[in-house]
């Protein structure tokens, strides 16, 4: 008895802390600036792959520096995904300040894309988009400074992106004939890629005559340190004071010399860096493939959602509530608690892993008739102004 | 002068009458066209798909009321879609008489005895009417817990998507209740008629059209009067709203039940056409998909609606003929072009810079001393009513 | 015309632990016009969203027309009679004036009737009247988004008067217009007080004078800090205090003329 209560617990808490890894870069981001971000799971996919690439890397190099990949992998996972967010804040969502519907749109976009680059991605993809982008940026860089650019801006530009794309599609095409397969073969495709995980992280710790799964202990200890870390970032460097100030008044701030964009930028790029160490740590659970994100991105958002937006506690919390409450009702647990039929009936009913969502989902609406703002709302006359 | 304006605003009434008649002509004239004329150009193939692209133009009527009016994005239009077919293909799936057996796939999963709500679906009138109101039931439940407590905005939304893959989780796993991932297909007769007969198909593309106009006809009834314009008003400032005396939640629960009725209707014409309904539909990526139609088109025009619908899905099917990889890109891009670039997409785009391309085509350009006279209300107003 | 139609009784409003309102007592006479000032962050938002039903009160109680407010939603406050103007012209911009004005008019609020019922004759010429009153019978039918900003403002106190409440709440209704459209205005608040009982939050001290005919509430920390006529007010020395910061009135006795001046380039900018 007392041991399924210490299984159920643990497992929660190891739901929960992949959970709350995963919606700590969306919490920050949404609860910051107020973008919903849809392609974060795409983020984390990238995290994912980064971690598949690093662990190639380092199986090619062999020796006992296998061991120690993950780590290398953590910090690839976060850049990669860092930037990627950061060319997505500035490309596409600072357009879309203040219009969260339209961001949530525009981010979904971004996340097809993604998704779909991901499969197809190959040397000839590579080379066209980098050529492309060379002739296209390197030309607006050269109208740009011309002195009648306002002039020719409208077709100068037109002209441009049909020009360069152009070329670079007969670029790519003559790539793929000269080089045949090594050019053309995807590399990754569609199918699901595994990571292997270090040999000290296979096996498990064991408490009593229970065995703690490693990989579980290790994110949860990697989620503990991102949380203090973001904490602490938040709210103990320059960086973090400059991040609230303009979260909190944005003019103001940019009024007492914030650069308030650089902000947005780093804020975003922090958040999604946060989706590529949740990727990388989710890699270490099961096969990763391209629709892994969108596997995640429905429940990060309950998390923030039933958390609240106002602080960081209630990210934490909500992500622990929805990981036991998945877990507790997706093993039947309540069903062997009960002796009543027709509770029994009732919990077995909803206790697989796939329906465990659909009571979660109920419980989380009932909750939300009492609470309606999450757990730790933002409080205060200029909330619903 | 107030007796002036009165009758100002009864010869807008007049105008209007006849704008509605010109309107009533065009639609007639496209009805008749789909009706008579596309059947003699393309092939039955492409006319069954222009079927279901039309199915799919009523959830875009459908998304458009709740979001291009009403301001309220709902990704969870899938739902409503998928039950709408659920509920026409488990009529069809029942055996006929009642109690003459069980459909196939019940038995298979060693299924004994008819679920009980199966039974109200022998009937064909209940099957006929649960189409458009078991979806609107959920909508209007869903609906009242949410907006009971005034969650708005991206909340809505992520609530509609979080409700999409909780009911798909559902149907996905209840084998012996719904077939799971199968769905429901292989429908040998609709009242009847074989399903997969050519003829069956064009009357059911007809009845498509009839109910396309239908929907029109609601929307434009829901959205013209003064119903409409609290729509409107609703979503530019709910607040506002209530201060005035309105109890906002009952409007915004009326238009997602409605709008989840007709996302019910098109259900069922896609399941007939298509000939399958599965939880497919109910992932995430299709109710997004319904909402960039209605963006393509132009959110808050219902002919925007109809034609994005139409053109989004054309476009799909021929590229993913030809490039199957390629779409999602296009896709995305078109996600990311609608947003950034024509925000009030086709229409608004034809409203705008439409119009001036025209005059500009037809020569009716007036070379103006004052370009910025020309976008005064005020010397607008003068003109028409003073004379040039 | 002693009865009360707004009873306010030791109102307490906190947000987290920051006491917006404090303790306030405040009460208004039928047909009575009342202006309401204080230095910002004195709590007179908060106030009217109490009044309103946006804020409910931490402790205390607000009765209108004897009857306490706590258990209605704002539709039902709106409903029972309060109409409230806020401070930045909120209008619905993507309508015209005329479809602004019908959806304030509309007498059953509720979805059935929105739906089915047409508008009544005598509501479109209430409409016709009211746009007639606030000037913008020649652009009735052009979207409200085109109109200028105090034309905006006028919109929405006439949204106010066509839902023909008792009792009218107004929030700064002169903010960012011109001197004229200010005496305009002034002078369309003053023939709404024959009717009606209203209570005008203002800044503009030149307004004020003109407006206030009866009794001036001064609002300082959440609290009402001295209620009188406007030239009380303007000498009471509590109130150049907190107006000023400082204590002017240990100097000496204070200029009555100088102390209105002050306000006036204080708050009236």
């Amino acid at each position: 008895m007392v041991a399924s209560i210490l299984d159920g617990i643990f497992n929660g808490v190891s739901i929960g802390s992949i959970l709350l890894l995963a919606a700590l870069g969306l919490a920050i981001v949404f609860g910051l600036m107020g973008v919903i971000n849809m392609a974060h799971g795409e983020l984390m996919m990238l995290g994912a792959y980064t971690t598949f690439v690093v662990q190639n890397i380092f199986k090619a190099i062999g020796g006992p520096l296998f061991e120690v990949y993950i780590f290398f992998a953590l910090i690839a996972a976060f850049i990669v995904a860092a930037l990627v967010g950061l060319l997505l804040e500035r490309g596409v969502i600072r357009y879309l300040y203040g219009r969260p519907l339209e961001t949530l749109l525009a981010t979904w976009g971004v996340s097809l894309i993604l998704q779909q680059f991901v499969r197809s991605v190959n040397w000839v993809l590579v080379f066209g988009l980098l050529l492309f982008c060379v002739l296209y940026f390197g030309g607006q860089w050269v109208v740009k400074r011309r002195a009648d650019f306002e002039r020719i801006k409208g077709w100068s530009t037109t002209l441009l992106l049909f020009l360069s794309g152009a070329i670079a599609l007969v670029g790519g095409n003559i790539v793929a004939s000269t080089y045949g397969l090594a050019a053309t073969q995807p590399w990754f495709g569609a199918q699901n890629k595994d990571v292997t995980a270090p040999a000290w992280l296979r096996g498990g710790i064991p408490i009593g005559n229970y065995q703690l799964p490693s990989t579980r202990v290790f994110i949860m200890v990697l989620t503990v340190l991102c949380v203090l870390g973001v904490y602490w970032f938040l709210n103990r460097t320059a960086w973090g004071l400059r991040i609230r100030s303009v979260t909190q008044n944005r003019n103001m701030s940019a009024c007492l010399g914030i650069p308030t964009r650089t902000v947005d930028a780093l804020t975003f790029a922090l958040g999604s860096g946060l989706a590529g160490i949740a990727g990388c740590a989710l890699s270490l659970l099961g096969s990763v493939g391209p629709n892994t994100g969108q596997n995640y991105i429905v429940n990060t958002f309950m998390v923030v959602v039933v958390g609240g937006v106002g602080k960081l506690v209630g990210t934490i919390v909500g992500a622990m509530a929805i990981g036991i409450a998945d877990y507790i009702v997706g093993t039947g647990i309540l069903a062997n608690l009960t002796n009543i039929p027709f509770l029994k009936d009732f919990f077995t009913f909803f206790a697989t892993t796939s329906m465990a969502k659909v009571m979660v989902f109920a419980l989380i609406v009932v909750f939300l008739q009492f609470r309606p703002a999450g757990m730790f709302p933002q409080k205060g006359r200029t909330v619903d102004a | 002068m107030a007796v002036d304006t009165l009758v100002q605003s009864r010869g807008v009434d007049l105008a209007k009458r006849r704008s509605l008649l010109i309107e009533i002509a065009i639609v007639a004239a496209i009805a008749l066209f789909l009706i008579f004329a596309l059947p003699w150009l393309i092939s039955a193939f492409r006319l069954n798909l222009m079927g279901r692209f039309l199915a799919l133009a009523i959830v875009a009527l459908g998304i458009d009321l709740i979001w291009g009016f009403t301001g309220l994005l709902s990704l969870g239009h899938g739902i409503f879609f998928t039950i709408g077919g659920y509920a026409l293909a488990m009529h069809l799936k029942l055996p006929q008489p009642p109690g003459s057996g069980l459909p196939e796939f019940m038995s298979l999963y060693g299924g004994t005895e008819l679920p009980w709500f199966w039974r109200p679906f022998y009937s064909a009138p209940f099957s006929l009417f649960a189409i458009a109101v078991i979806p609107a039931v959920i909508a209007g439940i869903l609906g009242y817990v949410i907006f009971r407590n005034r969650i708005r905005g991206v909340y809505f939304s992520i609530l509609t998507q979080a409700a999409t893959i909780i009911f798909f989780n559902f149907f996905n796993g209840q084998q012996k209740l719904f077939n799971g991932t199968n769905g429901l297909t292989d429908f040998r007769s609709v009242f009847g008629l074989p399903v997969k007969d050519n003829r069956t198909q064009y009357i059911l593309y007809i009845v498509t059209i009839l109910f396309v106009i239908l929907a029109y006809a609601v929307c434009r009834w829901l959205t013209s009067g003064r119903f409409g314009r609290l729509l409107v008003a609703i979503r530019d400032d709910e607040s506002r709203v209530r201060f005035t005396g309105y109890n906002p939640t009952g409007f915004k629960i009326l238009v997602f039940a409605v709008s989840g009725a007709l996302a019910g209707i098109a259900g069922a014409l896609y399941t007939l056409q298509s000939g399958i309904v599965s939880p497919n539909t109910m992932n995430i990526a299709f109710s997004i998909e319904m909402v960039i139609w209605v963006a393509v088109g132009g959110r808050a025009t219902l002919v925007g609606a109809i034609l994005g619908a139409v053109l989004v899905n054309l476009a799909k099917s021929l590229l993913s003929e030809q490039f199957p990889d390629f779409w999602l890109f296009f896709q995305g891009g078109l996600f990311l072009l609608v947003v950034l670039l024509l925000p009030s997409g086709l229409i608004g785009w034809l409203r705008t810079s439409g119009v001036d391309l025209y005059k500009q085509l037809t020569g009716q350009t007036r070379l103006s001393t004052y370009p910025s006279l020309e976008e005064d209300p005020e010397v607008e107003y003068e003109r028409k009513n003073i004379g040039d | 015309m002693n009865e009360k139609i707004l009873e306010i009784d030791d109102l307490t409003v906190s947000f987290d632990g920051f006491k917006a309102l404090n303790h306030l007592n405040f009460s208004l006479d039928i047909g009575e016009l009342r202006v309401i000032i204080g230095p910002n962050g004195a709590g007179k938002t908060t106030f009217l969203d109490i009044i309103t039903g946006k804020t409910k009160p931490t402790e205390g109680q607000v009765r209108f027309k004897g009857r306490n407010l706590r258990p209605y939603a704002e539709h039902q406050i709106a409903q029972m009679g309060v109409g409230r103007k806020f401070q930045t012209p909120r209008v619905y911009l993507n309508l015209t004036p005329r479809e602004n004005l019908e959806i304030a008019c509309n007498r059953q609020k509720t979805v059935i009737h929105t739906l089915f019922r047409k508008t009544l004759n005598a509501e479109r010429r209430t409409v016709v009247g009211l746009l007639e009153t606030i000037g913008l019978s020649h652009k009735a039918d052009m979207k409200a988004n085109l109109l200028s900003h105090g034309e905006k403002q006028w919109l929405e106190i006439g949204m106010l008067v066509a839902q023909s409440p008792d009792l009218l709440l107004v929030d700064e209704p002169v903010a960012g217009l011109t001197d004229e459209e200010t005496e305009k205005t002034g002078e369309l608040l003053l023939s709404l007080a024959e009717s009606h009982s209203i209570i005008v939050i203002e800044h503009d001290m030149e307004f004020v004078r003109q407006i206030a005919k009866g009794t001036v509430t001064v609002l300082h920390q959440g609290s009402v800090l001295c209620e009188g006529t406007i030239d009380e007010v303007q000498t009471d020395p509590r109130v150049v205090e907190v107006y000023l910061g400082q204590e002017i009135h240990t100097n000496g006795p204070v200029n009555l003329e100088d102390t209105a001046e002050l306000l006036g380039v204080l708050e009236g900018s």
